[in-house]
């Protein structure tokens, strides 16, 4: 069936199933990587995208609850050209090793700073606690999350 | 000479196999090792660019190509920059010094007249009209690899030693970027269904059932045991592999019972008995003190599960996998399919870390083996989350008892480490199996338990000599032949359970002889290095503050030099406990020589500390009945963002002193921190891992 949505800000319509998982109609049919497939489960984070501002594990969600609604993934946070602070945040910590966490990380920190500008590291882990991540990059992470903060009240306030 | 050449020339002797220079004025170094997170790829440019005098941004690297770059085996033991950037170290430096002589006899001076900015050469202040990408000729290839030339002195280095970010990080926070992101052309998603384990037959399997629930097309390939799903459509897939399992019957599937899950299963168990180091004392004091100490089996836990693509077209065959090492890949390839190498390439894409040898390789055969039954496709092989909890292979369980005969100020004059262990090597190049192999018709002889030479590190008995002044230091090994589940290697080896064992045993002897455990250990040790990095994050730590045990508040230190050759390290931790245990500070300190990119190292130094704190604190792969049940992240939990401490990371500045790999350093050292920081909480010691609350509930009840 015929589904429409808007991501990252463009109107798209998919044929898909109803039942099929969000995660693998933005990947196989809209060709956005930047979601990945961890568990399925709803467990580690790696899946996770915006719909309608709020996150959301792409994973399980089926694409046919999210028809009209806005969905932002890590490529319509910013790009390499034209990063989101968040992104620079965590190029200048080098917030990461093998980086298979990350977008979902960002993300979630994306919404995080959306509704709290000026997180303290407490409340920054409380947020990412959906997330998991095996390199050890945490203590990066969670600075450059506060990093990027900083970043963007100052950028606000100019 | 070549003797002292670092394996990796003295396996690839041509030029041309590591370096080359571009039209468009970059340099591509091809490297054998390759990017599994850990920054070594950077690291490596950072070398070459030093040497050649080229901008760092000039270098693009090829990292583990089995066409186009060198053969360095695998990507393991923290030997990147020990020995893959000694190599590119000697490789650029020679092969400057054949461009400058040639140049300088062009010009008729001496080759010191000649400098280099950014690739172009200057005779002193003048500007010559060259630069590598004009004046490299094909003769300045064509000798092999002598690795004569003299590399730069340290005190010259400009991009060696400094903070370079990691060049796969933007596209890593922005985007594709994984091998699980690649698309082919004429690409076709593929899951498997595994044999439970080797011997199992399958005996009915309800095609039917698993069409239903999957509710699309797709197709069955079947060899012997060996089933996967193959279509377009990767959600249909997808659902037929989760389904098909309860729609399999398989005959001679294994019996696990729960006990088998637990590291004391092993002793008394077949093994092979191995014993290093000093013979026994003749006649030792008659005080001896042992306790026990105990690792479960532990997962790699790859946040992405194990991906490989494979295209057979006209013979040859082409797989891309986030493998370790192409070039072994490629022969375990060859064994398994019948084919011969030259018709075989790997290409290594980046994956999640691994942390060892995980369901990576496996993923390939896979892919390669569905892509021979369906050729001129691109199959792209995804492991699902439970696939991967379920047979990828575990660092194995270990159970370690330290002994030691005390003299009579309580300082042990004969140590012994006694390990029992299953192997912690179970390649295809070492012994072991993959998995598609053992279900094929006709599967490959056992696996051979094995463990790495002592001159490699050790296996098992990884930093099993402590490298304290005892007169007598020996190891007694078992290598359990048959544990119940696969297992190899896991970043560290022995060496976590066996630091884990030897720190915390100083600990207890240190109480005993009633001396700080600080004081203890350098009151044994006189190697300046280890003393220096102990020293410094004792004071960090405010160790003299320390306080009596029993409080609840914890703080333990552990130290190692990782394989007792390579990189060393201290940590201390500051906890709580509780009802659990609650990190709260870590200082660590580590010498590592020369570090090519300190920034790098220290991401290095900090994730081995959170990973070893979350395997020492909550990680244990459960098994029962046809396998394990940890089988996804409610049942193999790991350290989350709110358990993280904060950590606090000095690198001891020895630029003048060999590199030491440092990747896998901070784990044991970690694991003995907190052992001995619970115990000073608690007044009681915990000799098990993890450190769960049932566990602490266990110790306090006695």
């Amino acid at each position: 069936m015929a589904i429409e949505f808007v991501v990252n800000g463009t109107a798209r319509t998919v044929n898909a199933a109803d039942t099929t998982p969000l995660l693998d109609v933005l990947r196989n049919q809209l060709d956005l990587k930047g979601a990945r497939y961890g568990c399925g489960l709803e467990q580690c984070g790696s899946c996770m995208v915006l719909v309608d501002g709020a996150p959301v594990y792409a994973c399980a969600r089926e694409v046919g609850t999210v028809a009209g609604k806005h969905i932002i993934t890590i490529e319509g946070i910013g790009s390499i050209a034209h990063p989101h602070p968040l992104q620079l945040a965590f190029l200048d910590e080098q917030a990461g090793q093998c980086g298979y966490c990350l977008s979902g990380i960002i993300i979630e920190a994306k919404a995080l700073l959306d509704r709290n500008p000026d997180p303290s590291r407490a409340e920054i882990a409380a947020a990412l606690d959906n997330h998991l991540c095996r390199c050890g990059a945490h203590p990066r992470i969670l600075r450059a999350v506060a990093k990027a903060a900083t970043m963007i009240r100052e950028g606000a306030a100019q | 000479m070549s003797d002292t050449l670092p394996l990796s020339i003295q396996n690839n002797r041509r030029m041309e196999k590591w370096i080359r220079f571009d039209p468009d004025r970059t340099v591509r170094l091809a490297v054998g090792k390759v990017e599994l997170g850990q920054g070594n790829v950077t690291a490596l440019a950072q070398i070459a660019a030093e040497e050649l005098d080229i901008d760092l941004t000039r270098i693009a690297v090829l990292a583990g190509d089995t066409q186009d770059a060198p053969d360095e085996g695998q990507t393991t033991s923290s030997q990147s920059i020990e020995v893959s950037g000694r190599s590119v170290r000697l490789v650029t430096a020679e092969l400057r010094a054949r461009v400058l002589d040639r140049l300088a006899r062009r010009l008729n001076c001496a080759p010191a007249e000649i400098g280099v900015d950014d690739g172009t050469f200057r005779r002193g202040n003048a500007p010559t009209g060259h630069d590598y990408w004009n004046f490299v000729q094909t003769e300045d290839f064509a000798a092999e690899i002598a690795g004569t030339a003299t590399p730069k002195p340290h005190t010259e280095y400009r991009v060696v030693g400094k903070a370079v970010p990691r060049r796969d990080l933007p596209a890593k926070v922005t985007g594709a970027s994984f091998i699980h992101d690649m698309v082919r052309p004429d690409l076709l998603h593929a899951r498997t269904l595994r044999q439970p384990n080797r011997g199992a037959v399958l005996a009915a399997f309800d095609e039917a059932a698993v069409r239903r629930a999957a509710g699309g097309d797709f197709r069955v390939v079947r060899v012997g045991n060996f089933v996967a799903f193959v279509g377009h459509d990767e959600t249909v897939v997808h659902r037929a592999a989760a389904a098909a399992p309860a729609h399999a019957r398989w005959d001679n599937a294994r019996q696990i019972t729960p006990d088998q899950q637990e590291a004391a299963w092993l002793v008394g168990k077949p093994t092979n008995e191995r014993v290093h180091g000093d013979p026994p004392m003749a006649d030792p004091p008659k005080t001896v003190i042992e306790a026990t100490y105990s690792r479960p089996y532990i997962a790699h836990a790859a946040m992405g599960p194990s991906c490989a693509l494979a295209e057979y077209r006209h013979g040859t065959l082409s797989v891309w996998s986030h493998t370790q090492g192409p070039y072994p890949l490629r022969a375990a390839l060859a064994n398994v399919l019948g084919l011969p190498t030259e018709r075989i390439i790997v290409r290594h894409a980046h994956g999640a870390g691994c942390y060892g040898h995980n369901g990576a390789d496996d993923a390939a055969v896979d892919a390669a083996m569905i892509a021979l039954q369906v050729p001129d496709q691109c199959i792209r092989v995804l492991w699902r989350r439970e696939e991967e909890f379920g047979f990828e292979p575990f660092g194995t369980a270990m159970q370690v008892t330290a002994r030691a005969a005390l003299d009579d100020t309580g300082k042990p004059v004969e140590w012994t480490t006694e390990i029992w262990s299953g192997t912690h090597v179970q390649r295809p190049s070492t012994g072991g199996n993959m998995l598609t192999h053992e279900a094929l018709p006709t599967p490959p002889p056992d696996p051979k338990p094995t463990d790495p030479p002592e001159s490699g590190g050790g296996g098992g008995t990884r930093n099993g000599l402590p490298l304290y002044d005892f007169p007598v230091r020996r190891i007694l090994h078992h290598l359990v032949l048959a544990p119940p589940v696969r297992t190899s290697a896991l970043r560290g080896l022995g060496a976590l359970p066996n630091v884990f064992a030897i720190e915390c045993f100083m600990d207890e002897l240190a109480e005993r002889a009633g001396v700080d455990p600080v004081s203890y250990r350098l009151s044994v040790l006189s190697d300046p290095r280890a003393r220096r990095i102990i020293e410094d994050v004792a004071v960090r730590s405010d160790w003299a503050q320390r306080g009596p045990a029993g409080t609840g508040r914890g703080l333990g230190l552990g130290w190692a030099r990782y394989k007792n050759k390579a990189a060393y390290a201290a940590v201390a931790v500051e906890l709580e406990v509780d009802q659990e245990v609650r990190l709260k500070r870590v200082w660590c300190a580590a010498d590592a020589g020369l570090v090519i990119n300190p920034d790098g190292g220290k991401n290095q130094l900090e994730g081995g500390i959170i990973q070893a704190a979350s395997m020492t604190l909550k990680e244990q792969v459960t098994m029962e009945g046809e396998g394990v049940t940890s089988i996804d992240w409610k049942s193999y939990p790991i350290l989350k963002f709110s358990e993280v401490p904060e950590i606090d990371t000095v690198l001891v500045d020895a630029p003048d002193q060999p590199t030491l790999g440092m990747g896998e350093c901070t784990m044991g050292p970690t694991a003995a921190a907190i052992g001995n920081a619970v115990a000073h909480a608690l007044g009681v010691r915990i000799r098990d891992m993890p450190f769960t609350r049932e566990r602490i509930a266990q110790v306090l009840l006695g």
